[in-house]
Parts: C-alpha cells; sequence; structure tokens
C-alpha cells in the first residue's frame, strides 16, 4: 500500500525565512534540525530563537534520521490529484527528542505498530530534488 | 467600576443549508440583526464587534452595512473554530471594562456552496499565516491537507493507546444526530442514524474516521448580543450571564495539528479551559447540565469529556457508550445536534444552543439548567441563570 518508488512527489516548499534550512536540506536528501548554540537543545518547528534559553543564535545539525512511529494515518478521501493514489502519513518521534510530521513507506497498514523504530529515506520529487519518508528500521542487520 | 457580570441578552440565526442563495455579508447581517431583534436593541444601540478567524466579514462592512453609528471595540478572536467561544471572553472583557456596552459576536459563511471547508486546505487560508493556525508548512508537503487528516494522527495514538477502534466513536455520531432529528433547525431534521449506519458509512482518513464522524460543511450565520446586567433587565430576555469565559494557548500548542505537545492523547487546550473555568467559577463537572462541545470530529466529543473531568483520561469511549451523554443522563451533550447533527457554524451554533438552554426556550430542552459548559478547545465559557 505504500507508493511505489518511481512515483514522484510534489516538490517540498521554500518555507520562510525561518525554516527555509530544513527544506533546503530536505531537497538535497539531508534530514536537518534546528540546534539551540547555546544550550544544545533541538527544536521543531524551526523557530527564530530558544524556547527554552532564548538564545537566537541556533545552527543546522544533521539529524541521524533515527526515530519511532508516534501515530499514521491514511488519507482517502478526498484524493489530491498531486500525490500517490495511496500513502500514509506519519508522526515521527526523533532521537534528537523532535517531533516531526512525515510520511510512511515501505510497510502495509496492517503491519504498523505505534512506536516501532523507523529510519529516514529520500524519495525523488517532481522537480528533481527529494522530500523525506520514514520505513521500518530493522535492528539488526 | 463595578459594572456587574456581562449577559448575553440575545441570540439570532439564518437558515442553516447546503446553499444559501446569498452573500455571507447579508448572513451575518441577518443573524446579527435577528439578535438584536431577539435583544430588544437596534443597530443605533451596538458599540462593540468581535468575531473569530477564518471569517470573511469585515467590521469595515458590517458597520457600513447596518448602519451602526460608531464601534468603540473591535476584535477578531484567533485559532478558528477553536477560538469561537474567545468571543464571549473578549465581549465579557469589552463590558466589564467599560470598552463596550452592547457587543455582537457573529460568524457567518457559505462554506459548502463557496469555498468548501472540508476539502483539500492546499491554498485556503484556513491554514495561512494570520489566520491564527500556521501549520500548513508542516503538513501540506506530506500531503496531509484536509481536517480530517490533521486530526486523525492526534485520533489514533489516543485509539491505539485506549484500544479503541473507529466502532467506538459510532455512539456519538448516533447520539448527535438523534438530537438532531427533533430539532427543526437542525439540517439533519428527521434523520436518525444507527450504529449500523456509521459503520457503513465510507472512509475518509483509514482507519480513524468515516463519513459520519465528521462534522458537515455549512451554509450559515449565528449571533449574539452581550451587554451589561444592569441594562439587560429592561430588553426583552432573561439575561445569560457570561459567568466566565476564557482563551488557552498552551505551549506548542497548534489549533488542529496538535502535533508538539508532549501527549498527544492528552487535550492540552481543553485542559487549561477547565482549570480556567473552575478556578474562576468554583463550579466543577457535576455542577453543569448542559455541555455544548465542540465536535469537528466525533472524537473530540471524548477529548472534551475528558479535559473537563466528566470521566476519567481513556474512558470516555464507555462513557458515552453507556448513556452518560443523552439527555437523560449525567451530562446531556449538545442537544441541538452539535456539528454533526446541526450544522457547523464553527461553534457559534453551540453558543446559541447553550444560551436557549438557560433560557429554557431549547426543543430538546434539558430541566433544571443552572449552568452550561461551551467548550472549543482553544477557548470555553460557564453560562448561567441570571
Amino acid at each position: 500500500m505504500s507508493e511505489t518508488p518511481d512515483a514522484a512527489w510534489p516538490a517540498p516548499p521554500q518555507g520562510s525565512r525561518d525554516s527555509a534550512f530544513f527544506w533546503e536540506g530536505v531537497a538535497r536528501g539531508v534530514l536537518l534540525g534546528q540546534r539551540c548554540q547555546d544550550c544544545k537543545r533541538f527544536r521543531h518547528p524551526p523557530r527564530p530563537l530558544c524556547p527554552h534559553c532564548h538564545s537566537f543564535e541556533w545552527e543546522a545539525i544533521e539529524l541521524s534520521g533515527r526515530g519511532t512511529l508516534h501515530s499514521w494515518m491514511q488519507p482517502v478521501h478526498p484524493r489530491l490529484p498531486m500525490f500517490p493514489e495511496h500513502y500514509l502519513v506519519a508522526l515521527i518521534d526523533l532521537e534528537e527528542g523532535i517531533r516531526l510530521l512525515s510520511n510512511l513507506c515501505e510497510i502495509a497498514p496492517e503491519d504498523i505498530e505505534n512506536d516501532m523504530p523507523v529510519e529516514v529515506c529520500f524519495v525523488p520529487t517532481e522537480k528533481g530534488g527529494f522530500i523525506h519518508h520514514f520505513r521500518p528500521r530493522h535492528q539488526h542487520g | 467600576m463595578a459594572r456587574g457580570k456581562a449577559v448575553i441578552a440575545g441570540i439570532g440565526q439564518t437558515e442553516f443549508s447546503k446553499d444559501s442563495g446569498r452573500s455571507e455579508q447579508r448572513l451575518a447581517c441577518e443573524a446579527i440583526l435577528a439578535a438584536l431583534e431577539d435583544a430588544g436593541l437596534a443597530p443605533a444601540d451596538v458599540d462593540g464587534m468581535t468575531t473569530y478567524t477564518i471569517d470573511n466579514n469585515e467590521d469595515v462592512d458590517l458597520v457600513r452595512a447596518l448602519g451602526i453609528p460608531n464601534l468603540t471595540f473591535s476584535s477578531r478572536v484567533g485559532h478558528g473554530g477553536g477560538g469561537s467561544v474567545g468571543t464571549l471572553a473578549h465581549a465579557m472583557a469589552a463590558i466589564e471594562s467599560g470598552l463596550a456596552e452592547v457587543v455582537v459576536g457573529f460568524r457567518a459563511m457559505n462554506e459548502r456552496s463557496e469555498q468548501r471547508f472540508g476539502q483539500s486546505q492546499m491554498s485556503n487560508t484556513g491554514g495561512a499565516k494570520g489566520a491564527g493556525t500556521g501549520f500548513i508548512e508542516w503538513s501540506l508537503p506530506q500531503g496531509s491537507a484536509t481536517p480530517a487528516g490533521w486530526t486523525a494522527i492526534q485520533a489514533q495514538r489516543y485509539m491505539d493507546r485506549y484500544g479503541l477502534s473507529n466502532a467506538d466513536f459510532a455512539p456519538v455520531s448516533v447520539h448527535l444526530r438523534t438530537m438532531a432529528a427533533t430539532n427543526p433547525n437542525a439540517w439533519f431534521y428527521e434523520r436518525p442514524i444507527t450504529l449500523e449506519d456509521h459503520q457503513a458509512s465510507r472512509w475518509i482518513v483509514e482507519p480513524v474516521f468515516r463519513l459520519l464522524d465528521c462534522c458537515q460543511e455549512s451554509d450559515g450565520a449565528v449571533a449574539f448580543v452581550a451587554t451589561t446586567a444592569e441594562r439587560a433587565r429592561d430588553l426583552a430576555q432573561p439575561p445569560v450571564v457570561i459567568r466566565h469565559a476564557t482563551q488557552a494557548l498552551p505551549f506548542e500548542s497548534e489549533t488542529v495539528t496538535n502535533y508538539y505537545v508532549e501527549d498527544v492523547t492528552r487535550f492540552e487546550t481543553g485542559i487549561a479551559t477547565s482549570k480556567s473555568l473552575r478556578e474562576k467559577t468554583g463550579l466543577g463537572p457535576s455542577d453543569y447540565q448542559v455541555a455544548m462541545l465542540y465536535d469537528h470530529f466525533t472524537i473530540a466529543i471524548f477529548w472534551h469529556l475528558e479535559a473537563n473531568g466528566f470521566c476519567k483520561p481513556g474512558e470516555a469511549a464507555d462513557f458515552v457508550r453507556e448513556g452518560n451523554i443523552g439527555l437523560e443522563g449525567p451530562i446531556p451533550v449538545s442537544p441541538n445536534g452539535g456539528h454533526l447533527g446541526e450544522a457547523y457554524i464553527h461553534g457559534m451554533n453551540l453558543i446559541a444552543e447553550g444560551v436557549r438552554q438557560v433560557r429554557g426556550s431549547a426543543v430538546n430542552q434539558v430541566r433544571n439548567v443552572e449552568n452550561v459548559l461551551v467548550a472549543a478547545g482553544m477557548s470555553a465559557a460557564t453560562l448561567g441563570k441570571g
């Protein structure tokens, strides 16, 4: 039920001044997280300052891409013409302590379990870049 | 400066339909005029106005259309329908502080015949920056583009945690349609459903929502008029006191894409408004005779029931199945049929029914109503007898 490997997804958005780094990373196949340079905590969605220590200094750090599945759903109606016929939307808990909405692939809905280990993968988009999906992570081989 | 509590002196509405055949501005004016007439007031008496985001009407146009001499207070609450009851908070604040004396609140939309609300929101302002929602960037690229889909992400975690399936939502849908079936103003008047009808309706988002889990898309308008208790004494209707009204925006909360709070199965906004109301009114769950709960989807009734202490976390499905939200139950929920049964006027029709229940004038009237809870997530109020 996941999308076919060749399906071209819509290109990611450009984002705002505060979030452009994330989408630029995704478009070239790198998952970036926003980390406070002072207290070192990650945050998502992106914002101009750290809500904990209020530092405006931050850096974009490549994330491990590993996480667990927090929840998921499969849109049925209405069909969106720019997306594949079947796909899964998933909320991911990343190792770095942030949560990110993405898509789940390479698994049938009946096999999904919340909190299962997942890892990032990148699928091509219609404009030649990539967008981030997650797939089951097999911890031993 | 002791002005006493603000009260609701009038309510008004248009018919609820799928194609009103007239402009959203006209709908707003019809509902506001009806509310003023209900109260025994006229546009010349109005000096305050409030609505909430995702309404296309501007105060400038309504002042011009209605011939209002001057507004000394005007506001637009954020958060879309979640902020609907915030109009009562703003009206209360304006009236009790003296900023205005007669405040109208309204919602008017052709959300079925014009820009459909439940369809994909690829460019709808409903999720845009400035609408008080601002989540589009983190949902649309993933193909999560409808209110049902946004809500389903939170709902699936709740269902999984408490071992529920979609069939557990059916009693909510049946209840609201049962209420609507005897409400002549409801779109689904005389059209009740069964548990089987719910389970036979098509999937909108698997494995979470079927068609009969979703609120309607409606054309229509509802308005209220609030004023001082003193002024209301000479008006046409028995006043309905706004005992308290509040907004809530807990850290990391969003309106329908509430994915970033630590535990998405907790209804943090509802918990916050519940706490505020309890602190300010001294009223707990057993003090309410009616609860008007914002039902964009069936599961929201569970979240409201738990957040407001009518049952414990995770127990709402059993609570509803056992009949506790029916007219004869300990806490009758949305006797007008709510958004699933009556119409989806984004919470404003729930406020109007709350007023009718306190007045004792509802078609599905609960006996001996002293206090009504109206809860929309990011806003809530306690209405009561004067």
